[in-house]
């Protein structure tokens, strides 16, 4: 115990405790983004509100742990953002503005959710199609399905399932507090489970893992099906803030292709293997506090796209790079 | 493959069992697959509307499924290659609203704008493959990173609503044709530029060494790199030929539907879904031209089904979600038996 004093062990702690040294950058890169960005909001006389930022960070941020399981196993989801929209749609019609209803409709979602990702999983696995063509396609049919049976708002919101969009327990509100929750369970999955240390093993080399005893396919659907539970829960949360659920919630929200790009921001490598969802969290802080930027300096929405995009390939390009340093 | 093993005795002459006739008849049993499905939706086509044989009539369809057939061929040589391209759908609508910008309904402007287009298609294909094969960024990564920034860009330059309009020998490309063909009526431009990008894009694929190096590349681009294949610059070609493709495809589908903000939406996963049921594998190495153009026809001949059977129109999704699942899905089944 006591070696733990050394400086030398204290690095090796802090690595072990935000899982690689690669999310030691994302958050420095967190930091600098932080200090840029409210630097030039105080410059330009606006105010800085860090819950707000958190709050708004919060539908994207459920659904980008569970798109890091995902890519962790070398596997990623297109079908998210559909998945949001089918949760919001359908959670709001059971409940039909009945508080005696949340309980179950929440279960019967959530198991919803867990059977499209198995099925995402099972596809995947199964019939060895490739991971973007399966979840293109379910995307696609979930898509169909939604757009076929509602075209408006469906259901109704009780009032009673509003506090997790809008109260606060201590200040913080309680849309923050399940985003640590789920952020902090997953990171608790992926260090302290077998099934997190297989999911590395079956990201880096599928092969490897599965002539080392993995069951490899389990896995995988195993990460879908927590994908998409998480896909669940911020539909769950999207609709805590209106009054029904709307077919567009999800590709308004652009969640499929925005959590991909969270979690590559992060640090997670797109092959699989190496990566984790602190990271992921440090990533989808940075597209939020750009964004309270954007809001605050009032630029051009279309432009905010444009930093985005070279931010995220500026950010990967790096870490290639020090991929590649760290190799030789 | 042949499987000798050992060391060849005395004389040994090694038998070329790749024919160019067994590999195109091998490729063809790869992929039929989708020579089936797509000969199966246009009987049916047939039989829900007769005059669908008519030449004109076909021709039309061939016009309306041109842009997408075109930009599946660009999109081939990159997935061949190992990687993908998510910003063509990007550079569609770019070329769609900058014409209408620069051009203004002027048409003196006509040929420099399209050879503007041309350039800048060019500088994005170019930075594609550049940041993907220098900086080691994925493909998917950069190529969705040009996407936000030429969508953010264009929409920001012209202020979120599509200002200028097309003048009419701009518009011609994607509307008109050459008339009075005989027996065929008029023969419209797209179908023209379809062809000459069918024929180009088979030789450079099956017949040059540019088109080896490419399946080398994404067999095994470690084992390519030390046979000296020259592996980044083949797949930043691969962007290059990928994004011109998309310029194409955009002047083609401006003249036809018009100026829009979301001219290009979704053609990046139809044209990546087109080369996929074609029997191409996403991870590179495997693919073929004429199974990837059959699969965008496939895709259009799809909608065109569902559109003459009035199926409600989301539903459309639904049904290209189920067969781009069970193509793929029986592809992959069949790939599995004959290694």
């Amino acid at each position: 115990m006591s070696a733990i004093a050394s400086p030398r062990n204290a690095v090796v702690a802090a690595r072990a405790a935000f899982g690689t040294s690669s999310t030691g950058q994302i958050y420095g890169v967190l930091v600098l983004v932080l200090v840029v960005t409210w630097s030039l909001i105080l410059a330009t006389g606006g105010n800085i509100n860090l819950t707000n930022t958190l709050v708004r960070s919060v539908a994207l941020g459920i659904v980008a742990v569970g798109q890091t399981f995902v890519i962790l196993g070398g596997s990623l989801d297109l079908s998210v953002a559909y998945q949001v929209s089918v949760t919001a749609v359908v959670a709001s019609v059971l409940m039909d503005g009945d508080p005696g209803n949340i309980w179950w409709s929440v279960l019967a979602v959530i198991a919803l959710g867990a059977a499209i990702g198995a099925i995402n999983g099972i596809i995947i696995t199964a019939i060895h199609i490739n991971a973007f063509i399966a979840t293109l396609g379910t995307s696609l049919i979930l898509r169909g399905a939604l757009n076929a049976t509602f075209d408006n708002y469906a259901g109704e919101v009780p009032d009673e399932f509003q506090p997790l969009g809008y109260s606060r327990f201590l200040g913080i509100p309680y849309s923050v507090l399940l985003l640590l929750a789920i952020v902090a369970t997953g990171w608790w999955i992926l260090r302290y489970t077998r099934f997190g240390h297989h999911l590395y093993a079956v990201g880096a080399s599928e092969e490897t893992a599965r002539l080392s005893g993995v069951r490899s396919g389990r896995v995988l659907i195993g990460a879908h099906t927590i994908c998409s539970i998480t896909a669940t829960l911020t539909g769950l949360f999207i609709i805590s803030r209106l009054s029904a659920g709307a077919p567009w919630v999800g590709p308004d929200g652009n969640y499929d292709l925005e959590s991909i790009a969270a979690v590559v921001l992060g640090g997670t490598a797109l092959s699989g293997g190496r990566g984790g969802v602190l990271g992921t969290f440090a990533g989808v802080l940075i597209l939020a506090l750009l964004d309270n930027a954007f809001n605050q300096l009032q630029i051009n929405t279309f432009l905010k796209d444009v930093v985005r995009g070279v931010i995220i390939i500026a950010a990967v390009a790096i870490y290639a790079l020090r991929q590649r340093r760290d190799v030789r | 493959m042949s499987t000798v093993t050992g060391i060849p005795p005395k004389g040994y002459q090694a038998i070329p069992d790749d024919s160019p006739a067994r590999r195109v008849l091998r490729g063809m049993l790869v992929t039929a697959p989708i020579f089936i499905v797509l000969a199966i939706l246009l009987v049916w086509i047939t039989i829900e509307n007769p005059n669908f044989t008519d030449p004109p009539i076909f021709l039309l369809f061939l016009r309306r499924a041109a842009p997408l057939m075109i930009l599946a061929a660009g999109q081939l040589f990159v997935i061949i290659s190992g990687e993908f391209d998510l910003s063509v759908g990007a550079i569609i609508t770019t070329v769609v609203i900058v014409a209408a910008r620069l051009t203004n309904g002027d048409p003196d402007r006509t040929w420099p704008v399209i050879a503007l287009l041309f350039a800048g298609g060019i500088v994005v294909g170019l930075a594609n493959g550049l940041i993907t094969t220098r900086l080691g960024v994925p493909s998917f990564i950069t190529t969705l990173g040009t996407m936000l920034m030429l969508n953010g860009a264009t929409l920001w330059w012209i202020g979120g609503t599509p200002k200028g309009s097309l003048p009419d020998n701009f518009r011609q490309w994607g509307r008109l044709g050459i008339d009075d063909v005989p027996w065929l009526g008029q023969l419209p431009y797209s179908v023209i530029a379809l062809v000459i990008v069918g024929a180009f894009g088979t030789w450079l694929l099956h017949g040059t060494s540019y088109g080896k190096q490419v399946f080398a590349t994404g067999g095994n681009p470690r084992a390519a790199w030390l046979s000296g294949v020259d592996v980044p610059r083949v797949r930043t070609v691969a962007f290059v030929l990928s994004a011109i493709s998309a310029v194409i495809a955009g002047i083609l589908l401006g003249g036809f539907t018009g100026v829009s903000p979301s001219a290009g939406e979704g053609y990046e996963f139809q044209a990546i879904s087109a080369v996929v049921l074609g029997g191409a594998v996403l991870g590179g190495g495997r693919g073929a031209m004429i199974p990837a153009l059959a699969g965008a026809m496939t895709l259009e001949a799809l909608f065109t089904l569902l559109n003459l059977l009035g199926l409600p129109q989301p539903l459309r999704y639904s049904v290209q979600g189920v067969i781009i699942i069970i193509a793929v899905g029986i592809a992959a089944f069949r790939g599995r038996k004959t290694r």
